[in-house]
C-alpha cells in the first residue's frame, strides 16, 4: 500500500495517508513513555542527506530513527554553489555503496529525490525539494488537524502566504483535498500560481474573505529573497494586507486553528502575539513531527528481505 | 483433537461457523475458563494491591477485562488493566514486504515491583509472548511475570511456558486458531474457532 519512496503526496492513496496517520497515533504513545525507544529498526541505517541547510526537519527525522533504534547519519553538503545533477547522483551513488535502509533527502532543485531514488537501491524519503514537495509537513499538519478537530473531512483550510515558492503550501493542498476538505488559498497575486484552481482550492487575493468561515489557518513563513520587489513591494505591506493578527482572526471560526510550518517571522506572516495564542497549535506540529517521521520509516524502511549474495 | 461442535444456544448472529471451521472453545466455556484463572492467579499472587493485568491486543483485551471483572467479583479488588501491543518488538519485521497494522498501547501505570500477568488469547510459538516480556521492561521492573493464554496450541518455538492455560487444542501448525465476537469484533459472545490450512494466509 505504501510505495518504496515517499517522494510527494501527490502520488499518495488516501488510504495509505490514512496508514500513515494511524500509525503514527500509536508511535506518539512511544513519546509518552519513560524509555522512549522502541527495537523496530535495531541495525538499520538512515541517511540524513541534506542539500539544503535544515535544523528542524533534520533534527525531527534524527529523532524519529533514533525512538526506532536506527543508527543515522548526517551527511550535510553546502549547495549553495549550484551543483552539477552529476556530483549530486555521484554522492548518491558514493552513500548507496555504504548500504543504507534508507535516505532522507533534501534538495533546493524540484525533482532531485526523484532523481536520486532512480539511481539508489535504498527507498528514498523526500524532506522537501526546491517549490515541488515537502510530504512529510503535510502528513504532520494532516495528524495536527485531525487530532484537534477530530477530522479533516468537511473542513475549511486557509492557507495564506508565498504559495507560489511553497513545497508546504504545495503538499498541503493536495493531502487535505485528498482527505475530503475544502482549501482555500490567500497570498497576492504574484505569490498566486497560474491555473492553481485545477489543483481543486478556491484562490482568494482579499484575506478577509478567504479566512471567513476558516477551521484552519496556516500561514506559510515569506521568504526574505522574495520581498526584494520582483513578488512584493515590502514586508510591512505584506503584513498589513496578509499578516495574521487577533483582528484578521476574527473573520475565521471562533474555534480556528492557527498553524505555520516554521521557522515564523514574527511580525510578518504573524502578528507577535498569534504564535503564542490559546488557538496556536505550531509546537504540537513540531512534535507530530516526530510521530509522522516515525510512522513513515517504520512503513518504509527496511522493509524488504536483505540479500546477503 | 476433540473439538466441542455442539455450539451452546448463544446467539451465533454474525460469527456462523463455515465447513471448514469449529468452535473449540464457546463463551460459556470462556467464562468458566477465566473464572477459574482468576481463583489460580488468586491463590498465587503474593499482593493483590500490586497485581497488574497486561492485555496483548487484540484478542487479551476482552480476556483481562473479563479476568478484572472476575477478581473484583471473587476478592474485591480493583485490578489494573493495561494494553500492550508488541508489534514494534516482533522479530519477523524484515521478512515481509507489508508492515504490520500497529495497535493500541495504555499502560495506565508503570509496572515497578508489580506482579504483571500478560493475557493472550492464543499462544502459539512463544514469540508474541517474548515480544511481550520486552516490551513490558520499557516499563519498569516487574516484580514477576506470569502469562495466561486462553488457548494454548503447542508449536512452541522459544522456551515460554504458560502459568495458566484455559484449554490446551492440539492444532495442526498450518491451521488458523482465533478469538472473535458475535459481532465480527471482540464484543458481546465470544468463541475460539479453528480454521482449518485451506483459508490460511501468513502466519500472524
Amino acid at each position: 500500500m505504501i510505495g518504496t519512496d515517499l517522494l510527494g503526496i501527490e502520488d499518495l492513496e488516501r488510504e495509505s495517508i490514512e496508514r500513515i496517520l494511524h500509525t503514527a497515533e500509536r508511535m506518539q504513545e512511544v513519546g509518552n513513555r519513560v524509555v522512549k525507544k522502541v527495537p523496530t529498526l535495531r541495525g538499520r541505517t538512515i541517511v540524513n542527506l541534506f542539500f539544503e541547510p535544515s535544523t528542524r526537519t533534520r533534527a525531527s527525522f534524527e529523532i524519529a530513527g533514533k525512538r526506532l533504534s536506527a543508527d543515522v547519519i548526517n551527511f550535510s553538503t553546502d549547495s549553495s554553489s549550484l551543483k552539477k545533477a552529476e556530483s549530486i547522483l555521484d554522492t548518491a551513488r558514493t552513500l548507496d555503496a555504504m548500504d543504507p535502509d534508507v535516505v532522507v533527502v533534501r534538495h533546493g532543485v524540484a525533482g532531485v529525490p526523484k532523481r536520486i531514488a532512480d539511481v539508489l537501491s535504498a527507498p528514498v524519503i523526500n524532506a522537501g525539494d526546491g517549490a515541488h514537495e515537502h510530504p512529510t509537513q503535510a502528513l504532520l499538519d494532516l495528524f495536527t488537524v485531525r487530532k484537534r478537530k477530530g477530522r479533516i473531512d468537511g473542513l475549511t483550510i486557509t492557507i495564506v502566504g508565498d504559495i507560489l515558492h511553497s513545497r508546504v503550501a504545495r503538499s498541503n493542498i493536495y493531502g487535505f483535498i485528498k482527505m475530503g476538505a475544502e482549501v482555500r488559498i490567500a497570498a497576492p497575486p504574484p505569490m498566486i500560481p497560474a491555473a492553481v484552481e485545477t489543483l481543486g482550492v478556491k484562490a482568494f487575493t482579499s484575506l478577509r474573505e478567504a479566512l471567513d468561515g476558516a477551521d484552519v489557518v496556516m500561514a506559510l513563513r515569506i521568504q526574505n529573497e522574495r520581498l526584494s520587489g520582483t513578488y512584493l513591494p515590502s514586508v510591512r505591506e505584506y503584513s498589513a494586507t496578509f499578516g495574521i493578527d487577533r483582528e484578521t482572526l476574527r473573520y475565521a471560526k471562533d474555534d480556528a486553528i492557527v498553524m505555520h510550518p516554521g521557522p515564523i517571522n514574527r511580525g510578518v506572516e504573524l502578528a507577535h502575539d498569534i504564535a503564542d495564542h490559546q488557538h496556536s497549535v505550531i509546537l504540537d506540529q513540531v512534535r507530530n513531527g516526530v510521530a509522522i517521521r516515525m510512522a513513515v520509516l517504520y512503513l518504509i524502511a527496511g522493509r524488504q528481505e536483505r540479500s546477503f549474495g | 483433537m476433540t473439538p466441542s461442535q455442539t455450539n451452546s444456544s448463544n446467539a451465533r448472529a454474525a460469527g456462523a461457523t463455515r465447513p471448514n471451521q469449529k468452535t473449540v472453545l464457546d463463551d460459556v466455556g470462556i467464562r468458566r475458563a477465566l473464572m477459574r484463572i482468576a481463583h489460580e492467579i488468586l491463590e498465587r499472587c503474593e499482593d493483590l494491591e500490586r497485581l497488574y493485568l497486561v492485555a496483548i491486543p487484540n484478542g487479551g483485551v476482552p480476556l483481562a477485562r473479563i479476568l478484572g471483572a472476575n477478581l473484583k467479583e471473587i476478592a474485591g479488588v480493583d485490578v489494573i488493566v493495561g494494553v500492550l501491543d508488541t508489534t514494534l518488538y516482533r522479530d519477523d519485521l524484515n521478512t515481509g514486504s507489508e508492515r504490520p497494522l500497529l495497535r493500541d498501547t495504555e499502560m495506565p501505570s508503570a509496572v515497578d515491583e508489580r506482579f504483571v500477568v500478560l493475557v493472550d488469547d492464543v499462544v502459539k510459538t512463544g514469540r508474541t509472548i517474548r515480544a511481550a516480556m520486552d516490551a513490558l521492561m520499557d516499563f519498569g521492573r516487574p516484580k514477576t511475570v506470569q502469562v495466561v493464554g486462553l488457548i494454548d496450541r503447542g508449536h512452541r518455538e522459544l522456551p515460554i511456558k504458560l502459568d495458566y492455560v484455559g484449554k490446551n487444542v492440539p492444532t495442526e501448525p498450518m491451521e488458523l486458531v482465533r478469538l472473535r465476537g458475535d459481532q465480527g469484533n471482540l464484543e458481546g459472545a465470544l468463541e475460539v474457532v479453528v480454521t482449518d490450512a485451506t483459508e490460511r494466509g501468513a502466519t500472524p
